[in-house]
């Protein structure tokens, strides 16, 4: 039925997908209202602080509890041999490991965690972490992973001495976790043999940190009496939490509440169970009396969920004219003193093997070597799927190498290898079935843009003066949505996601789901989902997540899985309700179903226009007038569990000048187009997309977690870790092209990870295409002025 | 250790605490008053999560002791409403998508208050510059920019520029 004036009005009204509609959070955040962990105030409340280890390897000898539970309002003070009796002194992580929440007689990374002291007040609390006094000897540290295999290397994880593995098949080394490989070596290493073009090239990616503005916490309290245990904390995934915590503390899950309000940005740095958290419910289960454990900065920034740490050796096989023939790429990865990588599906090196990238390489093979280090676990997904940022930034970095080698231009040569739009579902060598693109013509969309072909001519004026001109290119394909129960699972959960939906009789609606928003907008678009489908305003659909109690269990929102699954649940619960709601407008119309069509928010009898019921009308015959043998009510629930991932795409071009005296980088344009597919909501995903390329620029230009040779963390506050002010941090400029996905229900994709994932390679690629006349093919990040300015010196360009 | 009395206005009332000599404003506002709109980021005076306006300057209040705030006029974020309606500056965050997570803007908007009453007409550059002391991790700052200068347009048109508590 063609579209009316009058019912592009009521859609119009609906506010639903594709409308840049306002943020339903926004009242409550701009005039302060937003409910942070760290706002949680219960009735007897006590607060925990945290005795860290200053050294980063070393053996407890002794713990003095005495002089801090002297000092009046501490409580008490609990140490890995209180937690013992209840067997909570060492808890399982996400990488298939334990991990000590107490330091069992050693500890393995500075900081680390001794002692909690509890006390009345939090002041008290931190009096009393100096009062504790712990006697340590030190032990020799590792902090170079190449360094970790080593014969005489002292063992860093003497509890796993004997154990020949650590979930991931058998470990080489005391000091070795796994060995991960996908594709075929042989056939690649017969097709490097005899390849007219090989190159080879030394690529890490740094260790860094996500850094949100708000660190993590939690208020744990047991009520002793009902024996129920309620958590506020900051966490990206409850339901998964909850579930960990009911088989750590034997308490029944149904007796566990875990509460997330607002979060104060995540960025994967609030996926995994820290230390901390557990602690304060002991505590709390201890005590009988609310616990509060709030980390500061330096905690945050030391001890919690670092990122990346991938040290690469990538090879590529090609042909004269630059088309890849294979990849090769091996990869030692630094997990730290416990193997906490959030992995989150079947394979230890989680998505890694999405680096063949947007081109069609025929041959690839990847390994990765996982060793500990005396440095802190983690190894989350900073603003991105798991691995996903490593895997492309090697890819990204390495076709520009190649197109260096031969002399072919950066964009021509991606150009040359892309896969093409006629061949999705595309099955790439290492497995995956991409599942929609059309690269070419929007790379050449925005080269277009920034007039690629002046910019490379301003470029070849400016080498001949002197001066430092960098074009970067990044063409990239993303891996988001975990994912398909059959490839992810965490603990042994399906990483489906939920929606329930129930449509009240005035006909608004309540919507809760198993995602986690941390600032992406829930709210605001889930209801937009749900305003299209089922013709009820935005404004009157309430959207809920962050309460195990209320919410339906989901895997939590990281990995840019909110639109892939978790959209999808709900748009599978809102169709299951217009089927219902179909139904039941039949029996008030006296009309078969076959006869109805649906029209924005009512269905109508096709050919006779004015017989029409609309859905608050039919929302009230739910509860009312139902045909027979039908139940009451309006609600439905989905579980979701995606056929596939999806795969985001964008080109980016950033165009930077260096100067050659100072090293330091003015980033002159940056103009990122993504393809999320189904577009939601414009304005919330241009926000995304700026968000996402200020953290690659932040990852690119500065970000760094360093340590000397003892594992000392050599800066740890936000004086020395770069986060980008509004002084540094470019002007963005954005586009997109739409390819839907053909399997998500809306043809969505996610969004929010692409620009972080694209971005940084895009940053790189633009520094060393700005030395690459000088014969440089790569630099580490990050490229700070005094790196870049040490490198012209190298170089002899900076006097 | 001894208390002090400290007086002070908060958002145009005057409040009187008890406070240790160590005590900081930040966890005094949120702790004791009640008022948790300002953050707590790092507490190194480097994030701005808990910038508040302090006797006409935007101050970080993890830098300050309470004490200091003796016969101080304190504004929070939570002082920016006037008469049951928002500050264009928070009209403007809102409308032009200026914050995400939320936990920086409080902080952001106090600054940003100060900033258009220094400088009423902020180019873009003056507004990176003025609001550089304030971290956010969501937005890349590209909204707030915007969000600041629609407030400064509608401020300037309309002469609303005070906070009731101002």
């Amino acid at each position: 039925m063609a579209a009316t004036a009058e019912s592009l009005e009521r859609k119009e009204k609906l506010q639903g997908i594709g409308c840049s509609r306002k943020r339903k959070e926004d009242p409550r955040f701009i005039q302060g209202k937003g409910i942070y962990v760290d706002d949680v105030k219960l009735p007897g409340m006590v607060y925990g602080a945290l005795v860290r280890s200053p050294h980063a390897h070393a053996r407890i000898k002794s713990i003095n509890k005495e002089k801090a539970l002297a000092l009046p309002g501490v409580i008490t003070v609990l140490t890995a041999d209180d937690l013992k009796p209840l067997n909570l002194h060492w808890m399982p992580t996400l990488g298939s490991d334990v991990q000590a929440v107490l330091a069992d007689e050693k500890v393995g990374f500075q900081l680390q965690e001794v002692a909690m002291v509890i006390a009345e007040e939090r002041y008290i609390a931190a009096d009393g972490v100096d009062l504790v006094e712990v006697e340590y000897e030190e032990l020799p540290a590792i902090t170079d992973p190449h360094k970790s295999m080593d014969p005489d290397a002292p063992i860093i994880r003497e509890d796993l001495v004997g154990k020949d593995e650590v979930g991931h098949g058998k470990r080489l080394h005391d000091n070795h976790i796994f060995t991960w490989e996908a594709g075929d070596k042989d056939s690649t290493d017969a097709v490097f043999d005899k390849a007219e073009v090989t190159i080879k090239e030394e690529i890490l990616n740094p260790r860094v940190h996500p850094c949100p503005i708000e660190t993590c916490g939690c208020v744990a309290s047991f009520d002793k009496i009902n024996g129920h245990l309620t958590v506020h904390m900051t966490t990206q995934n409850s339901h998964l939490v909850r579930t960990v915590l009911a088989m750590l503390s034997g308490i029944p899950e149904s007796k566990i509440r875990v509460i997330t309000n607002d979060i104060g940005g995540g960025f994967g740095n609030k996926v995994p169970i820290y230390p901390g958290y557990v602690v304060a419910i002991v505590a709390s289960i201890v005590l009988g009396r609310p616990v509060k454990w709030i980390e500061s900065r330096i905690e945050n920034l030391s001890t919690t969920g670092f990122a990346r740490d991938y040290h690469g050796t990538a090879e590529l096989a090609a042909d004269k004219e630059g088309h890849i023939q294979a990849l090769r790429f091996n990869v030692l990865a630094d997990h730290g003193a416990f193997n906490a990588h959030v992995s989150a599906t079947k394979w230890p090196a989680g998505l890694f093997s999405i680096c063949t990238g947007s081109y069609d390489i025929p041959t690839a093979y990847v390994k990765v070597d996982a060793v500990f280090t005396n440095k802190a676990p983690g190894g989350v997904a900073y603003r991105c799927s798991l691995r996903v940022t490593e895997a492309v930034y090697l890819i990204e970095r390495m076709i520009d190498i190649l197109a260096q080698k031969l002399n072919i231009d950066k964009a021509e040569i991606r150009r040359r290898n892309f896969i093409q739009a006629d061949q999705f579902p595309y099955n790439t060598s290492l497995g995956w079935t991409l599942d929609s693109g059309n690269y070419g013509p929007a790379l050449d969309k925005v080269l277009k843009a920034v007039d690629y072909e002046g910019l490379r001519k301003e470029q070849a004026e400016k080498r001949a003066k002197g001066e430092l001109m960098g074009i970067g290119i990044s063409t990239f394909t993303e891996i988001v949505g975990a994912g398909p129960t059959k490839a992810c699972d965490i603990l042994g959960i399906g990483l489906f996601d939920s929606c329930e939906i129930r449509v009240n009789p005035t006909g608004s609606a309540i919507a809760r789901m198993g995602t986690q928003s941390q600032g992406q907008g829930h709210e605001t678009t889930y209801a937009q989902i749900i305003a299209t489908e089922l013709g009820i305003p935005s404004d009157e659909i309430q959207v809920e997540e962050g309460d195990t109690d209320k919410a339906p269990y989901g895997a939590g929102t990281w990995g840019s899985r909110t639109t892939p699954v978790g959209a999808a649940a709900v748009t599978k619960a809102a169709r299951k309700i217009r089927d219902k709601a179909r139904k039941i407008a039949a029996h008030l119309l006296e009309v078969s179903e076959d006869d109805l069509e649906w029209d924005v928010d009512q269905f109508r009898v096709k050919g006779v226009p004015d017989q029409v019921k609309t859905m608050k009308e039919i929302a009230m015959a739910a509860y009312s007038n139902v045909p027979e043998g039908m139940e009451n009510g309006l609600e439905a629930v989905d579980y979701y569990d995606p056929p596939n991932f999806t795969f985001p795409f964008g080109a980016y071009v950033c165009v930077i000048d260096i100067d050659p005296q100072t090293g330091e980088i003015k980033v002159r344009r940056f103009y990122a187009l993504d393809d999320c597919g189904t577009r939601i909501n414009d304005m919330i995903i241009e926000g995304q997309i700026h968000g996402g390329l200020t953290e690659a620029f932040a990852v690119s230009m500065g970000q760094l977690i360093d340590f000397d040779e003892e594992g000392n963390l050599l800066g740890n506050s936000l004086m020395d870790y770069f986060v980008p002010t509004a002084v540094e941090t470019p002007h963005w400029e954005t586009d997109y092209t739409v390819t839907p996905s053909p399997h998500h229900p809306l043809g969505a994709k996610g969004v929010a990870e692409s620009p972080h994932v694209g971005g940084i390679p895009c940053f790189s690629n633009a520094v060393i295409d700005a030395l690459s006349h000088l014969g440089v093919t790569h630099v580490d990040m990050p490229h700070t002025a005094a790196r870049i300015w040490k490198k012209l010196h190298e170089l002899g360009v900076a006097k | 250790m001894s208390k002090t009395q400290v007086n002070f206005i908060l958002n145009g009332q005057p409040v009187e605490v008890l406070v240790e000599p160590r005590e900081l404003l930040i966890h005094v506002l949120r702790e004791q008053l009640l008022q948790t709109g300002s953050h707590i980021g790092c507490e190194t005076s480097h994030c701005g999560a808990c910038t508040v306006d302090f006797n006409g300057e935007s101050v970080k209040s993890c830098t300050l002791f309470a004490v200091q705030a003796q016969d101080a006029k304190v504004i929070t974020v939570e002082g920016l409403v006037s008469n049951g309606e928002l500050h264009p500056l928070q009209q403007a965050f809102m409308d032009e998508h200026g914050l995400q997570c939320g936990y920086c803007t409080p902080g952001m908007l106090m600054r940003s208050y100060r900033l258009l009453q220094e400088n009423p007409d902020p180019t873009e550059a003056e507004i990176r510059q003025g609001i550089s002391g304030n971290l956010c991790r969501c937005t890349g700052y590209q909204n707030i920019i915007k969000s600041i200068q629609k407030a400064a347009a509608v401020i300037n048109e309309s002469g609303h520029d005070e906070a009731k508590s101002a």
